[in-house]
């Protein structure tokens, strides 16, 4: 008799979902999780006494079928209201996108844009049935699977003839390409492109990737927008964890997982238990794993039980974070020239070419010159996160190598930051007198304190090659893995990261088949 | 100033006992092996095959590639590569192993020689460092080392090569058992000996530092002229190691690596190679591939043939009825041998019709005329070449 039925590592939302799921099927389930808190890059922290702060800070896209399978709303959880999404402009004349409105443009570029947007959205719809589903192995053949195919080829065809050909055009289309093409507003080309850059080792002008990082991004219930949920995003960690605990799952912090115990026999191997750190092993008949797959395979598993092969595989996966987070206590609200109110999610990133240089910066391993960002204000969703009266600012900062030449030397981080607040700064004149605390976390860092390889939010980079049946590789992209009792259920399987919670629904799924 | 060579990364190498080997080469037969100009034949193939089996010769491996890998990790790092169980190897001792891609195809054969207790030498046909560099991935503790151009090899084959060995001053070289290992001082430096081969035969394989090479090829000879020894290339090997039954890349299987139609390469069940994977052992690689393959059964199999007549069947397609309309394999190699008196071969043959009847359609040249005929088969179960004096210890005394 094993302790568990199913032990999950990593409290993270995957982690916390897939449990949920298990445990509601009657499963006997025990999450660990390594830090002191659940959520992931999702948990929310204090970074300075009285504020509080978590790494993401928006929700594009979590699925609304998990909050209804799981109640999360009588846990607490109400989805939030779309957010406009600002391009900054220095001299007030922004850019504002809401749902199929924008302003700030020339009419070109509004009757571009109504088309573009309904035009992504008919793509976006294509993806959208499959993001809640295992993508199956090529070549097995099974009759699920061949239906999966023919249904993805049918939705295609069912575009008719000119959408399709155009989706096949621009799948792995630049960016820049898309957006050259179609609009001439440079900033409004910038917000575009955002949603399908950030988080990634990718540039306007780099291939493979964008458009379908945008599609993905368009899956959510506000075709894209960002959110913020009612109580802020905690109270969608704090729902989680406890439909977890109510369906009657266990979930320990401060518990981290030295190794996936893996025992061999005639059949092969098979994952029977989790070692932790003092050398206690619980045993389950399945081993869940949310954290990234390099973190799963290369530490937790260990090449010694993985095949050569695969073992490679894994290693080469792209998981570089690129993206930095800069947390601010303010004394009072930030007053954004030109803006009535910062209740958006605001982006600095002029011109494609911009982003294009701040990337350039980074990829040969430097600071960006000119850094790029997205700025959310949290505590005006959930004014709990800060002392009354002032305010927590929030930026994810692109692009930022996890590995800087020359070390993350605190000069180093001292100049990264200093150069960020100096670039808001040109935005909101008044930000450094309200300034009470800063606090910068690189990709190092963020690798660090929340054990994801390379400090990537997405574990895996959304690229063609590691999507769908490839992500994060074939043999391990239904969300079983070569070892017998092992299952994936992190943002490196599909349909991959954000605040999706994709990857622990579907895990489950195939867990209970 | 000297005009520098434009073909300079064309030219091949030397063997460092190419001095000796050239004086030798009587016929300029050379080909080349991993970019080492490489004698074919040094005077007669056959002439050279009758030395392998009625005295002794020498055939040069340096062109093999070796890999020294060393460090608390190796064992495991090996273990994990190979289907055999490389932890029961004991020091001073070979073995010979093959190792597979994930899905079980066959990437190479070779042999592991464990030298200390965490000091190993893997030595193949053809280089790996590309595939060392996968395998040891992951592992800390361990160090692979090229060591093709630093340490010479010199094959040494035949019935009397013990003897050979003896009068060279190796003492008590009689007592070392098949794959065993031993170690001698020699001028600055020391000889390692195995008693390895690819013959089938008595003998052993020679290791010096390349700067120790040509002394030891003169010691050698000179311990050797009353024993009929001569160098032999690839021409003989070919033959002895074809009557001995073993395996040849290019031949009998192609390297899963280098191979592009999808499986054009073999697994070691299709090659007879069932003996070497091991699975008592959990973990290697290639292993759940290779378990769905014991319990199906290979697609084809690797079989030994005796077929009438004395025309090789090389290049042959094989049939299960006479009138050749129903193909169920092909010949990898075939010859007349000398040793067995019999037309010899190995083939791959679909494996669910072993038990049938198996027809050869050989073609074969008879002063330019090109003739064809169908020959009947025997399948043989033991290797063609196989006397007790391979394994002898002491060896027989000449």
């Amino acid at each position: 008799m094993t302790d568990y039925d199913a032990i999950v590592i990593g409290a993270g939302h995957n982690g916390l979902i897939c449990a949920a799921y298990l445990a509601r099927s009657g499963k006997r389930v025990l999450v660990l999780e390594a830090s002191d808190s659940v959520g992931g890059l999702a948990a929310t922290r204090e970074f300075h006494p009285g504020f509080r702060t978590s790494v993401a800070h928006a929700i594009s896209q979590f699925s609304a079928k998990i909050a209804r399978d799981l109640d999360l709303s009588t846990h607490g959880y109400t989805p939030g209201e779309a957010m406009a999404t600002v391009g900054l402009d220095e001299a007030g004349n922004h850019v504002i996108l809401k749902g199929s409105t924008v302003s700030g443009v020339g009419p070109d570029d509004t009757a571009e844009f109504i088309a573009f947007r309904r035009m992504m959205q008919r793509y976006s719809d294509v993806l959208k049935p499959f993001s809640l589903k295992t993508i199956p192995h090529i070549g097995k053949n099974s009759f699920s699977d061949i239906a999966t195919f023919a249904q993805m080829g049918l939705k295609l065809r069912l575009l008719g003839k000119e959408d399709m050909q155009e989706l096949l055009r621009i799948m792995a289309l630049p960016a820049r390409d898309l957006m050259d093409e179609k609009f001439d507003s440079g900033l409004l080309k910038s917000l575009l492109s955002w949603d399908g850059l950030i988080g990634s080792k990718q540039a306007p002008r780099s291939p493979n990737h964008t458009v379908l990082s945008m599609l993905y991004r368009m899956i959510g219930d506000h075709g894209g927008d960002p959110a913020i949920p009612a109580g802020g995003i905690d109270s969608l960690i704090s729902a989680l964890a406890e439909a977890v605990m109510a369906a009657g799952a266990e979930i320990r912090t401060s518990t981290p997982v030295e190794r996936i115990k893996i025992d061999g026999g005639e059949k092969g191997l098979s994952a029977t238990g989790v070692v932790l750190a003092d050398g206690k092993i619980i045993t389950a008949e399945k081993i869940i794993s949310a954290a990234d797959p390099k973190r799963t395979f290369l530490d937790l598993v260990g090449v010694d039980n993985l095949e050569i092969g695969f073992t490679n595989r894994i290693q080469r996966l792209h998981s570089d974070g690129y993206v930095a987070k800069l947390h601010l206590a303010l004394s009072g609200l930030p007053d954004f020239t030109g803006l009535e109110s910062p209740d958006g999610r605001m982006i600095i990133a002029p011109e494609l070419d911009v982003i294009e240089f701040a990337y350039d910066d980074a990829k040969y391993g430097g600071l960006p010159e000119h850094p790029v960002m997205e700025i959310v204000i949290p505590t005006l969703k959930n004014a709990s996160l800060a002392p009354d009266g002032q305010h927590v600012l929030s930026a994810h900062v692109m692009y930022v190598p996890h590995d800087l030449k020359g070390g993350w030397t605190a000069a180093a981080r001292d100049q990264l930051c200093e150069r960020v607040i100096d670039t808001i700064a040109r935005y909101a004149p008044g930000i450094r007198q309200q300034i009470l605390h800063q606090e910068l976390l690189t990709p190092y860092d963020i690798a660090q304190s929340y054990n994801v390889t390379g400090g990537h939010w997405h574990h895996v980079e959304f690229t063609l090659f590691q999507m769908m049946m490839m992500r994060p590789t074939y043999e391990a992209a239904q969300y079983t893995t070569p070892i017998s009792g092992l299952y994936l259920a992190s943002a490196g399987c599909h349909p991959g990261g954000g605040l999706m919670g994709g990857p622990g629904h579907n895990a489950a799924h195939e867990i209970l088949k | 100033m000297t005009k520098s060579d434009p073909f300079a990364g064309e030219r091949l190498k030397h063997s460092p006992f190419h001095p000796r080997q050239a004086a030798l080469n009587l016929r300029n037969a050379w080909s080349s092996w991993n970019g080492t100009q490489f004698a074919d034949y040094y005077y007669d193939a056959e002439y050279e095959y009758f030395c392998i089996r009625n005295s002794c010769a020498t055939y040069d491996i340096c062109p093999m590639q070796k890999y020294e890998i060393s460090g608390t990790d190796a064992e495991a790092m090996l273990d994990r590569m190979v289907t055999r169980d490389v932890t029961k190897l004991k020091e001073n001792r070979v073995t010979y192993v093959c190792w597979c891609t994930d899905a079980g195809r066959m990437v190479d054969d070779g042999t592991i020689f464990k030298l200390g207790p965490d000091r190993f030498m893997l030595t193949c046909g053809s280089p790996s460092l590309a595939w060392l560099r996968k395998c040891t991935y992951g592992y800390k503790h361990l160090t692979v080392t090229d060591i093709s151009d630093t340490l010479a090899g010199l094959s040494f084959q035949g019935p009397t090569t013990c003897e050979v060995l003896k009068k060279m001053g190796l003492m008590d070289i009689e007592t070392l058992k098949p794959f065993g290992i031993m170690h001698f001082p020699f001028g600055s430096g020391s000889l390692m000996v195995s008693r390895t081969g690819f013959t089938g035969d008595l003998g052993y394989e020679l290791w010096v530092q390349t700067d120790l090479a040509l002394a030891l090829w003169d010691a050698l000879y000179d311990a050797g002229e009353d024993y009929g020894i001569q160098p032999y290339g690839e021409a003989a090997t070919n033959m002895a190691r074809l009557e001995a039954g073993f395996i040849m890349p290019g031949m009998e299987f192609n390297e899963a690596l280098k191979t592009v139609h999808f499986h054009h390469d073999q697994t070691p069940f299709e090659l007879g190679l069932d003996w070497l994977v091991d699975f008592k052992k959990a973990r290697f690689n290639g292993r759940s591939a290779l378990l769905i393959e014991r319990e199906r059964g290979p697609e084809y199999t690797l079989i030994k043939l005796d077929i009438e007549g004395n025309k090789p069947a090389e290049g042959s397609y094989l049939y299960r009825n006479k009138r050749c309309t129903k193909q169920i394999g092909y010949v990898t190699s075939a010859m007349w041998s000398p040793v067995v008196k019999a037309n010899i071969a190995l083939a791959m043959v679909k494996t669910k019709h072993l038990g049938e009847n198996i027809w050869a359609e050989i073609y074969y040249e008879k002063e330019l005329r090109q003739n064809s005929k169908v020959a009947k088969c025997t399948l043989q179960k033991k290797p063609f070449w196989a006397p007790p004096r391979a394994r002898a210890t002491p060896p027989q005394p000449f």
